[in-house]
Formats: structure tokens, C-alpha cells, sequence
């Protein structure tokens, strides 16, 4: 197939096909990562720039690594040290960006919508890293990237996504990616963290945990954003660890074979128990390693034919 | 405009031609000590395989035989538009040996360029060689082949084709006109 994508927004513009095809491009990204030299020179004199607002280790890492890998020019660049301070408003901090000529922007931004904004002014290619509650449309595609990997397949599997889902962008970009794969997709969490109409989004509502996990195939458990809420949403961590938290007492209800995901960071004793987190059912570790392949394949596919597009 | 096919080599030729090459590889290298195969994906693949299991059958030993896919090493990237990329399929080290790449059609050497560098992104080895199906001229790079099933030359705008079946082994090969 031909898939040419100027931008990487969300996985809602996706469709099934396309995202197929992104994962098994990573496949073929991922065997770089285990050689000696990890390095092939595919995006050699392009400029990305990682334009952070927003506090990120994992993601910006992984992006910059993946840049590396295939010999591109990466540049970071976070809201703490850049003019966003000094009171610069985001098209003029992102148009002053553009007149260096970068060939991609990854964007990572508290308002939703973000990076659809920019993507409509800016001439670059945009990959979206987040955008306030809206979409993470990478961390999507590793998750299911490394479903696929130990299950073999995406279709006809039952994930339960569990934690703050209101404002969670992993959940909606999660719930169009694997209801587009075919899986069936349930979330859980306490009523005050369910948004009001969640199931036209595609999914089955739980608020009881131990129901929600009942004989699924992969549970993805999501971190309680301390930074994102003040105290209401629920009574205490302890309380929400009793409820909420996956331990391995409750993981037992899942099909044996069940694989637990977390997009990261953990707050261990919270949502989920360091017995589990580091037990046989985890493949955190896995999804971080995946992380890079599946980011190399979207630089690779947005830097695809660019100069045709310019000719 | 019709398309005239031109029959190259027919199944026999084709076992010949790659039967001839293995022992012309064993002839040159005195032998298969540090021998490894390595096709270039897709039909130079198949082909080195077929090469392989030759040279296995005439020494009675396993030479090693990977694939390697060098659409991270193009380039016309840009020009191109997009390109899917393959796996590479190389399960052992390239340090001191004597790599023997395979691809089915040279043309204009671009491809080979992509591949050499490909291989020494995956070690040093101590030499490259290259096995070519069919040789039909118009090169742009100073690349030439060490071992040639056959020459053909061609018009630019004609087409070189090798069919495989089902199990990826070579049929026959056809020339295009049109």
C-alpha cells in the first residue's frame, strides 16, 4: 500500500490498514536496535525538533534515540528553558522554529488540539507526542505494537484499559487504535475519573475493577496524575490502591496468560503493586524498547516523498 | 502499447546458471572457510538461498545465509516517495568473513552501493564479493560483479523479470520490451 502521511496527529485518522502497516514497518525499524552499530543513515541531513511544553523523559527520549538511529539531527527543546517563558505565544515560538527549516516538529503540548493548530500553519511535518487530553497517538501504536508481539495477534482480544481515564490522551488514542485492530476494549475506574459518554467512543464501562479484568487478555493500567488534578477526585491513594490498584490477587481473575502494559511512569503501591509490576504477567519493559521502533517507522513514513509533495 | 516478452532463461538455464556460480564461489575462495551468503531482499534473497543450499551440497557443510533489505540505505528517498521497508535477517557476525552478496538483476549499481554499505554497518568483513543472476549494463556507480549467471545488454527502457513460484525458486527469466 501507499502510505504517505504528512503528519502524525492521532490514530483517529487512521485507518486499519494504515495502522498495520506502521507496525510492521517498526518491525522492520526493530532489528536496528539490536545491532552492534545502531545507526542506518535512511534520514541523514534532516532536522527534527523535539518542542516539548510539557515535562517528558520517556517520550522525548524515545523520539530523539529513534531521530539518532537513523542519523537525523535532533534538537530538544523544552518550555522551561525556551522564550515560552518569557511570555511568547505558541505560533510565534513555533514559526521562529520553522524559519530554521526543520523537516519535523514532534510536539508535545498541554491544550488539546495543539498540534493540530500548528500543523495547519507550518509547512514542516508534525508528529503529535500529546496534546493536553486529546490523543498520543505514538504511544498507541507501541502499545499495540507490543500486544501484537506477545499475543501474535490484535483481533478478537479483550483489553481493559483501568485509572484516571478523563484525563488520560494514552486512553482515547488506545481506544481508537485497538478498536480499529479488531480487539474489544473495556475501561474502568472510579465514576469521578469516567468522562460522561465514554461508551460512543467505542468501549464497555466498568466501575468495579475486579469485574472489568474478568477473563481479559491485557490490562493496561494508567498512572493517577497527581500533577494534572487537586485531591477530589478521590479520597486518598491508599483508597484508590485498595479499589483500583492491579495486585496479584486480583490479576488472577484475568486469563492466564495475561500481559499487564503501563504507559509509564509508575507509581508503585498506587495503581499497580510492585509484585505485579515486576511479575511474569508484566511487559512494561517491553513496550519502552518498542517505543523506539514504532517512532522510527513514524519519522520514516512522514519524511517519505517529501520533495515530490515540494516539487 | 503491447508488452513483448522475451524469453532469457527457462528453469534448466536458470539451475545452470546458479549451479555454475556456487562452484565458481567455492573455485575463487579455495574452498568455503569464512564463507557467508548474503541475499539482497526480495529475489536476490531467493536466489541466495538456492546458491547456498549449491554450495552446501557440493562442500557437505552449512554456510551461513542471511538476507539483508537496503530501502534505509536508498538514495531516492525523497524522490522515490515512500517505500516500505523489509527486515533484515543476518544471524551471525560479519567480522573477518568473506561475504558474498547476491542480487538478481544489475543495473545502474545503486542498489549494490546501498547494500555494501548496509553490510559494513553490520561488521567488518573481510571481503565483499558479488553474484549477479543477470548483468544488463547501464552503470552509474564502478561496481562490477565477481560472478555473473549472464550478460545481457539492454535498452534503458526495457525491463528485466524473474519469476519465482510458490516456494520463492526461480522459473525463468524474461525480458520486456515495450
Amino acid at each position: 500500500m501507499n502510505f504517505n502521511p504528512k503528519h502524525i496527529l492521532g490514530i483517529k485518522d487512521l485507518s486499519t490498514a494504515q495502522i498495520h502497516f506502521i507496525l510492521d514497518s517498526a518491525a522492520s525499524f526493530k532489528e536496528i536496535n539490536s545491532r552492534q552499530i545502531k545507526k542506518v543513515p535512511t534520514l541523514r541531513g534532516k532536522t527534527i525538533v523535539n518542542l516539548f511544553f510539557e515535562a517528558s523523559t520517556r517520550t522525548r527520549t524515545s523520539f530523539e534515540i529513534a531521530g539518532k538511529r537513523l542519523s537525523a539531527d535532533t534538537i530538544n527543546i523544552s518550555a522551561s528553558s525556551s522564550s515560552v517563558v518569557k511570555g511568547e505565544t505558541l505560533e510565534d515560538t513555533a514559526k521562529n522554529i520553522e524559519a530554521m527549516h526543520p523537516d519535523i516538529i514532534v510536539m508535545r503540548h498541554s491544550a488539546s488540539g495543539a498540534c493540530d493548530y500548528l500543523a495547519q500553519r507550518l509547512k514542516c511535518s508534525i508528529i503529535n507526542a500529546g496534546d493536553g487530553t486529546h490523543e498520543h497517538p505514538s504511544q498507541a501504536l507501541l502499545d499495540a505494537f507490543t500486544i501484537r508481539q506477545h499475543k501474535g495477534k490484535i483481533e478478537g482480544l479483550t483489553v481493559t484499559i483501568a485509572g484516571d481515564i478523563t484525563h488520560s490522551r494514552v486512553v482515547r488514542s488506545n481506544i481508537y487504535c485497538l478498536n480499529k485492530l479488531g480487539a474489544k476494549v473495556r475501561v474502568a475506574g472510579p465514576r469521578t475519573m469516567l468522562p460522561p459518554g465514554l461508551e460512543k467512543l467505542g468501549c464497555e464501562v466498568f466501575t468495579d475493577l475486579r469485574a472489568a479484568i474478568r477473563d481479559v487478555d491485557c490490562i493496561m493500567m494508567l498512572r493517577i496524575q497527581r500533577e494534572r488534578q487537586g485531591k477530589t477526585l478521590i479520597p486518598s491513594l491508599r483508597e484508590y490502591a485498595r479499589f483500583y490498584g492491579l495486585n496479584p490477587d486480583n490479576i488472577k481473575l484475568a486469563k492466564p496468560d495475561v500481559i499487564v502494559l503501563h504507559p509509564g511512569p509508575m507509581n508503585r503501591g498506587v495503581e499497580i503493586s510492585s509484585l505485579v509490576a515486576d511479575g511474569p504477567h508484566n511487559v512494561i519493559l517491553d513496550q519502552v524498547e518498542n517505543g523506539v521502533a514504532v517512532r522510527m517507522a513514524l519519522l520514516y513514513l512522514v519524511s517519505g516523498g517529501e520533495s515530490v509533495q515540494n516539487a | 502499447m503491447a508488452t513483448e516478452s522475451v524469453e532469457i532463461l527457462d528453469l534448466d538455464g536458470v539451475n545452470r546458471a546458479l549451479t555454475r556460480i556456487a562452484h565458481e564461489i567455492i573455485e575463487k575462495n579455495k574452498g568455503v572457510e569464512d564463507l557467508v551468503v548474503i541475499g539482497i531482499r526480495t529475489g536476490g534473497a531467493y536466489l541466495g538461498e538456492q546458491i547456498q543450499q549449491r554450495i552446501n551440497e557440493i562442500e557437505s557443510v552449512t554456510v551461513p545465509f542471511g538476507s539483508i533489505d537496503i530501502t534505509m540505505y536508498r538514495d531516492d528517498l525523497a524522490s522515490r516517495g515512500h517505500l516500505a521497508v523489509g527486515q533484515t535477517d543476518i544471524r551471525f557476525n560479519l567480522d573477518g568473513k568473506r561475504v558474498v552478496l547476491v542480487d538478481d538483476v544489475l543495473f545502474t549499481g545503486r542498489t549494490i552501493r546501498a547494500a555494501m554499505d548496509a553490510v559494513m554497518d553490520l561488521g567488518r568483513p573481510e571481503s565483499i564479493q558479488l553474484a549477479i543472476l543477470i548483468d544488463r549494463g547501464h552503470r552509474e556507480l564502478p561496481i562490477r560483479p565477481d560472478y555473473i549467471g549472464r550478460n545481457l545488454p539492454t535498452a534503458r527502457n526495457e525491463q528485466i523479470k524473474v519469476d519465482f513460484d510458490e516456494q520463492n525458486i526461480p522459473r525463468a527469466i524474461h525480458l520486456l520490451k515495450s
